[in-house]
């Protein structure tokens, strides 16, 4: 004798939820794509209007300024070849896209991390909440995008921003309740507002923190634009996702390569940063 | 004098439910019973005193025995469980948040044992920090965190980093911090107990300097007794959050109040602390020029001495006079004494210590204040009894 038990109606209750999203606000998210979609096309349109030596030049310079002369000449030597593989386009659009998410998680994810590192009632709700961002498989965020903002960048950088926002916010939270009691104490004697020990104490104290942060969510940026190809993101994935589907071994590795790249340019240049902040503790 | 601050019953309790506490401790429950049946740790126990303007109190006692609780209860760093705390006549205790902000930025300077300086800040920012939160222009926060540095023996290392600095200057720079800002009260917890002990003399000395200069108020935790003894006024001497004496140095040392405060002297050097005034005899005995060699002689004769004193009439000391010569002088018919003042006298200050006392070969040795008047004098014999005394006590 075989007893079923019905199934929990988990997916179920969840689709529910996301259909009636997009059945009365899907107006609004996607206004809110087509603002989006079409900045970030400027964006991408923009920096491939400038011709890709002067860009090139202009990312090496950067690095020079940023973090020194051997990242300056690998940002030149990789950035020379990726555009002689005949993939300039798909880079650049590559990078605006981390660029975008990275800017939204940070500005999103450093609040937060700051409210959670000050207010204990704050933290015990977004811990888990990030635990659960974190663990969940990165494509399921794939699947809610598209609804609420149709295929394309937009989506590739909403679930972006969700994959990428948990290491700003934790490690911001982290980076604040690392700064000494005593310091923290210190700044009471002197009767600092909450506001001065802040903003004199407590962000630059825990500034390298932050930036490693910042770090981690430009890399994982970059790792889920990837994936975000398989909805339309387009960029080095993109190219990745065409060689799959083409079953053309050696026009994956180029774009992977691409991606490496790029990784390591921005890997480098932001890990610099970090340690020259550091420098004064 | 006026008060400066005044301490009244305060208690601290740390745990769940501490008003409760109170009524327990109050109803005579020991500071074990509460832990160990109420899981409630008493840090402060029924305390109180005042500490006068300009004043210099030590508060001293073994870790443990709630001298840090204290000192930030007086700024409210720590929130008391019940008492009240009056700075300048007004209880802080009842404060709001703001008002108790406001009282921090205009009446408290702190020093910490550990520095508690600001890495990302170079010594002139981490100087200028009180002022900066005040609001105070930054011209003119920067002069006054100047003048500190310049009081503590830093100019020149404005624009270094705390890391760079050894840890004696490291706490200059924590004093200048707290000075810059002019407080009346200079809270400082074990501020020298990390230093080495040849810097942590150097930094007591050039405190009681500043001191000389500034004249604040100032509260100093330590659980040394040297320290406690050299710098303070006034000595509170605590155990398991209770005041267990309060008192001079002197007190302290010639009159412990139980065998906890004298296993703390035990210790201690005496002849270090005590001074030419706690041994001194009054001089009963002194001569005037004016007086003849026969009255001269007749004094020593009466008190028993080979040699007298010789005063002006404002008491003002003029040198010594052997009764020796003093008869010689009787024999040849002389009517004045001047031409047998030996003016090489041995003299000290009333602060002096005993062991300065100790370094004279010729007794006694007069007692003069700063304007040369006569206090009294030191003969060998009460010296040496003094420390006999101590010994035995000790």
């Amino acid at each position: 004798m075989t007893v079923t038990i019905p199934k929990f109606p988990l997916g179920k209750g969840i689709e529910a939820i996301i259909d009636f999203f997009t059945d009365h606000f899907a107006f609004i998210t996607k206004g809110i794509s087509k603002v989006a979609g079409a900045s970030i096309d400027a964006l991408v349109n923009g920096m491939l209007a400038v011709p890709p030596w002067l860009m090139i030049l202009f990312f090496a310079g950067l690095a020079l300024w940023l973090s020194g002369r051997r990242i300056a000449l690998f940002t030149l030597g990789g950035l020379l070849f990726i555009w002689n593989l005949g993939l300039w386009a798909p880079t650049v659009s590559t990078i605006a896209l981390v660029l975008i998410a990275t800017l939204v998680a940070v500005t999103l994810g450093v609040p937060i991390g700051i409210l959670a590192a000050l207010f204990p009632g704050v933290n015990r709700i977004t811990m888990p909440i990030l635990d659960f961002m974190q663990t969940m498989p990165a494509f399921v965020y794939l699947i809610p995008a598209i609804p609420f903002f149709g295929l394309g960048p937009v989506s590739a950088i909403f679930s972006t921003v969700i994959f990428a926002m948990p290491p700003a916010i934790r490690l911001t939270a982290l980076g604040i309740k690392q700064v000494p009691e005593e310091l923290i104490e210190a700044a009471d004697a002197f009767g600092s507002t909450r506001k001065q020990k802040l903003l004199k104490l407590q962000l630059p104290l825990a500034a390298p923190t932050i930036m490693a942060g910042v770090n981690q969510t430009i890399m994982l940026s970059l790792s889920m634009v990837v994936i975000a190809a398989m909805i339309g993101a387009g960029g080095l994935g993109g190219e990745v996702w065409k060689a799959i589907q083409r079953l053309k071994p050696g026009m994956g590795f180029e774009a992977g390569l691409g991606v490496v790249i790029v990784a390591i340019i921005l890997d480098r240049i932001t890990q610099k940063i970090t340690s020259r902040k550091s420098v004064n503790l | 004098m006026t008060e400066k601050i005044k301490v009244e019953n305060l208690y601290k309790v740390f745990g769940k439910n501490p008003s409760a506490a109170i009524k327990l401790l109050k109803s005579g429950s020991s500071k074990e019973e509460l832990l160990r049946h109420h899981k409630l740790a008493v840090g402060i126990n029924n305390v109180s005193f005042e500490i006068n303007e300009g004043e210099f109190l030590v508060v001293m006692g073994l870790s443990g025995s709630g001298k840090s609780t204290l000192i930030r209860c007086l700024n409210r760093l720590i929130e008391p469980t019940a008492g009240k705390v009056f700075i300048d006549g007004i209880d802080i205790t009842t404060l709001s948040e703001e008002a108790l902000r406001q009282k921090r930025l205009s009446k408290f300077g702190m020093v910490f044992q550990r520095f508690a300086l600001f890495p990302h800040r170079t010594v002139l920012k981490n100087t200028e920090y009180g002022l900066e939160v005040q609001g105070v222009e930054p011209a003119v926060r920067r002069q006054k965190a100047e003048e500190a540095l310049d009081l503590v023996g830093l100019k020149g290392w404005e624009e270094s980093y705390p890391a760079q600095l050894s840890g004696g200057m490291q706490q200059r720079v924590g004093l200048a911090r707290a000075l810059a800002l002019d407080p009346d009260i200079l809270l400082m917890d074990e501020a020298f107990s990390a230093l080495d002990p040849l810097i942590r003399r150097e930094m007591q000395d050039e405190l009681l300097a500043l001191q000389g200069r500034v004249n604040k108020t100032i509260v100093f935790i330590t659980h040394d007794l040297d320290e406690a003894l050299k710098l303070g006024d006034k000595i509170i001497i605590m155990r398991d959050g209770a005041i267990v004496q309060a008192g001079t140095p002197e007190e302290i040392l010639t009159n412990p109040a139980d065998e906890y405060v004298e296993k703390f002297i035990e210790d201690v050097d005496v002849s270090k602390i005590l001074t030419a005034e706690s041994v001194m005899h009054k001089a009963s005995a002194v001569t005037f020029p004016k007086d003849g060699p026969k009255t001269t002689l007749h004094k020593m004769k009466e008190v028993g001495l080979s040699n007298i004193l010789v005063v002006d009439k404002d008491r003002r000391l003029m040198g010594i006079v052997s009764a020796e010569a003093a008869s010689k002088l009787s024999r040849d018919n002389e009517k004045s004494l001047e031409s047998i003042i030996d003016e090489d006298v041995p003299s000290v200050l009333p602060s002096a210590s005993l062991q300065e006392l100790f370094a004279f070969e010729n007794f006694p040795v007069a007692v003069v204040d700063e304007q040369k008047r006569l206090k009294g004098l030191v003969v060998r014999g009460a010296l040496l009894a003094a420390m006999a005394e101590r010994r035995i006590s000790g």
